[in-house]
């Protein structure tokens, strides 16, 4: 069995031989580093899918190495829009500051009754394991580096959604610049994300809390309702373009 | 100069940052990954606390079912400060927004948190996230740490610990992304570095990283360690992958069951009573599975939907329908950073330890199940008040630059050094010496015969090295360094385990099969200079 490793070096595909049969992308990867070519270079934790340490981009596709099983021509890339530190390990700095300006996190706590229900409507946001997948595939990155993206929104709503929160608008104001409305609703970070969450549902229902605090989307004002717009700025069909 | 440098940045490192800076204490949480990919994330089953919300329970049931699991090795005034503070810190979590499980009782605040049974415990007692318990709290405690502004350094390793006359000053570190290697001075160190199960290579359901460097550097200066031989095995992990299957399985009505479909053991006993009834079962030629099946797809999915997605992914099983292959693999040290009531290191003034790094003496032989999770963020507090404390007590001169320049020297030597043995198959070796010989039920020949093959093993160290001679983002390099510390560790472990001729929590031995009394005692080891205590 074969498959392709993007090298950073020399910014080619080499190409690794591996023992046939069913294999983790993660235990494929360290046997090549360990019995071939030490200088492969990746980044792993848990080997389980739940540290968010190893995803990468299998055929164009995020996936975790830890769970993806290889099939013999795969070509493994890093994550996309991360700056690439060698091979497939890549910077995932750029975590940190989207969260920190989506301010995902309790402003202002107060006790409420909590029941099996209210667990439910934050159950799946509370998965993430920050694997920067949905970032990675998400087309937004493309044409506007600061977007604030979907972990950081889906974790921004799942905090705003939480009774124990007393001042969600506070979070509210802070995903309106570069945040709920610079989506495009096109649900790539949701088919990629290992863990089943649905950011773009949860942009979704951000837009629907930030219309219930005064905001209005920001792009409304400018849009043509001369002719259609199926461009959304370039990247898939936007649904409130023309209407 | 920082007041406190943490670090390791898991559920005790980032609990540890959170209680220093709230104190009044500028701080800085380096770790060799990402806070969010440490092995917290890991913890599945839950974090202990007396709510008594589910059933009749009290904080003294608590602490009689730990210091009976402990089989008189823990320090009891510890289990009781852990056990009492246990519902301040869930209420503490509840107010950083942890998504605990729920009760649908119209009541408020924690006293809405559901709670399951573990092994070992007398009621239902650990609140739990379905199974991503250590993922739900390490989150919520990494958005607070970026709400409270902590600074942190990401992919920075441990190198040393700086010392000056038995005191902290510091530390050195490579960073890994430029291969530099850097100091940081601080009035007072927090380790907060994580387990070695990871010695146990490909028999752990441990993150690759488990290889205890923190533990490994507090013997390099001049720190103790303390009842290393005692090391968990998760009765259930699966077969091929050894993926853990979190005991709140077993908790919620899971079965074990031979291959003849018989049970043999009651499946709510401690780990380390479970664990030897399933080897024993292995050693007669039974295969071995966990029972999940009267539970109903529907219920599963609610308590254990990571359980059952690792089933199929990496057993090819529905535990729906299916039996799950298991076996008993390393999990979870109780030894460790040898530390006093205070969580001071013993040897290192200004210098503390917390969660698994540590022995805090709360585990004593056998850990709880959902005590972990509650170590660290109890004890993550306390060690990040104290560390503060000492911290505004100490004067602020910083330490030259010996041990960096010294640390610089030796990583140069080992990019420039000409590789003649690949270091990954002794790894691989060490994992296998260990699960056989130094495993769940243990034999004085066989122990020798472990220390000797690590006597020379760290003699043919001294060829091997590493082949990919980059100075930046070089895991080759940390792969090495992390080996290193695993073999520095693993003498400690084997002496300990031969010293001790009695079985006594996971420490069972053939020949010497009860607890005697003599030995009721710590094993504490530091460098050139073995002792007992207490």
């Amino acid at each position: 069995m074969q498959i392709k490793i993007l090298r950073s070096e020399t910014n080619t595909h080499q190409l690794y031989t591996l023992p046939a049969g069913e294999i983790p992308l993660l235990n494929a990867l360290s046997y090549i580093k360990e019995t071939q070519d030490a200088t492969l270079t990746f980044s792993a934790g848990c080997r389980a899918s739940v540290c968010g340490t190893c995803a990468v981009r299998v055929n164009g596709r995020e996936e975790l190495a830890c769970a993806y099983k290889v099939k013999s021509g795969d070509i493994i890339e890093p994550l996309q829009y991360h700056p690439v530190l060698r091979d497939l390990k890549v910077d995932k700095h750029k975590a940190k500051e989207t969260l920190l300006t989506s301010t995902a996190w309790l402003h202002s706590t107060q006790e409420a009754s909590l029941t099996p229900s209210d667990e439910r409507l934050s159950e799946t946001q509370t998965d993430c394991i920050l694997c920067d997948s949905c970032y990675s595939a998400c087309p937004v990155y493309a044409v506007n580096p600061d977007f604030l993206g979907p972990f950081a929104l889906t974790r921004a709503y799942r905090y705003s959604a939480d009774k124990r929160e007393g001042d969600m608008k506070n979070i509210i104001d802070n995903i309106q610049s570069n945040g709920v409305w610079d989506c495009t609703l096109c649900g790539e970070c949701t088919a990629v994300c290992p863990k089943g969450i649905d950011p773009k549902m949860d942009i979704t229902m951000l837009r629907g809390l930030s219309v219930q605090e005064g905001y209005n989307d920001p792009s409304f004002a400018t849009q043509s309702f001369g002719t259609p717009d199926f461009g959304g700025g370039g990247f898939g069909f936007d649904p409130n373009a023309g209407f | 100069m920082i007041d406190v440098l943490i670090i390791g940045s898991g559920g005790a490192g980032l609990t540890a940052a959170l209680a220093a800076k709230n104190a009044g204490a500028s701080v800085t949480v380096a770790g060799k990954a990402y806070p969010t990919n440490s092995q917290t994330s890991m913890a599945q089953g839950g974090m202990n606390a007396a709510l008594g919300n589910v059933g009749e329970d009290h904080v003294s049931s608590h602490i009689a079912d730990t210091i009976k699991s402990a089989h008189g090795l823990c320090d009891e005034e510890m289990v009781q400060q852990m056990c009492e503070d246990a519902p301040g810190t869930i209420a503490w979590l509840e107010r950083l927004g942890v998504p605990f499980s729920r009760l649908d009782n119209e009541k408020s605040g924690t006293q809405t948190i559901a709670q399951r049974q573990m092994g070992g415990a007398s009621a239902k007692r650990a609140c739990y996230a379905q199974d991503y318990t250590g993922l739900k709290i390490l989150h919520t405690l990494y958005d607070t740490c970026l709400k409270e502004k902590i600074h942190f350094l990401d992919e920075y390793y441990l190198l040393n610990l700086i010392t000056e006359e038995g005191t902290v000053k510091g530390a050195t570190f490579l960073d890994i992304r430029t291969g530099k290697v850097k100091q940081i001075n601080a009035k007072s160190v927090i380790m907060a570095t994580g387990g070695y199960g990871a010695l146990y290579h490909g028999f752990t359901t441990n993150a690759y990283g488990s290889t205890g460097d923190g533990i490994a550097a507090v013997l390099r200066a001049g720190g103790a360690v303390s009842d290393m031989e005692f090391i968990q095995f998760h009765p259930t992990a699966l077969k091929h992958s050894c993926i853990l299957v979190s005991e709140s399985a077993r908790g919620e009505g899971g079965y074990l069951v031979n291959e003849k479909g018989e049970r043999f053991v009651d499946e709510l006993k401690p780990r380390d009573e479970v664990a030897r009834a399933i080897f024993s079962q292995i050693k007669e030629g039974q295969r071995v599975f966990l029972d999940v099946r009267h539970l109903g797809e529907a219920k599963l999915m609610e308590l254990l939907p990571q359980e059952v997605e690792l089933c199929k992914l990496h057993e090819h099983v529905d535990p729906a329908t299916e039996l799950i292959p298991i076996k008993p693999v390393a999990h979870y040290s109780m030894g460790g950073i040898d530390v006093d009531t205070a969580l001071e290191v013993n040897g290192i003034k200004g210098c503390f330890a917390v969660g698994e790094c540590s022995n805090a003496k709360v585990h004593g032989a056998n850990r709880l199940g959902g005590n972990s999770l509650l170590e660290i963020t109890t004890f993550g507090k306390v060690a990040g008040e104290n560390a503060y404390k000492y911290a505004v007590s100490v004067s602020s001169k910083a330490a030259d630059d010996t041990q960096q320049q010294k640390d610089a020297g030796e990583i140069e030597a080992l990019l420039s050094q000409k590789e003649t043995a690949n270091f990954y198959p002794y790894r691989e070796k060490l994992g296998n010496l260990f699960y056989d010989k130094v495993g769940i039920v243990r034999e004085n020949d066989q122990l020798n015969e472990a220390l000797n093959e690590i006597t020379m093993m760290q003699e043919t160290k001294k060829e091997m090295g590493i082949s990919d001679k980059s100075p930046t983002n070089n895991q080759n390099l940390i792969d090495f360094l992390e080996f290193q510390n695993a073999l520095l560790l693993a003498p400690t472990i084997i002496s300990a385990a031969i010293a001790r001729d009695e079985s006594r929590g996971a420490h069972y031995k053939v020949g010497f099969e009860h607890e005697d009394e003599a030995l009721k005692k710590h094993r504490v080891l530091q460098w050139k200079k073995e002792e007992t205590c207490k």
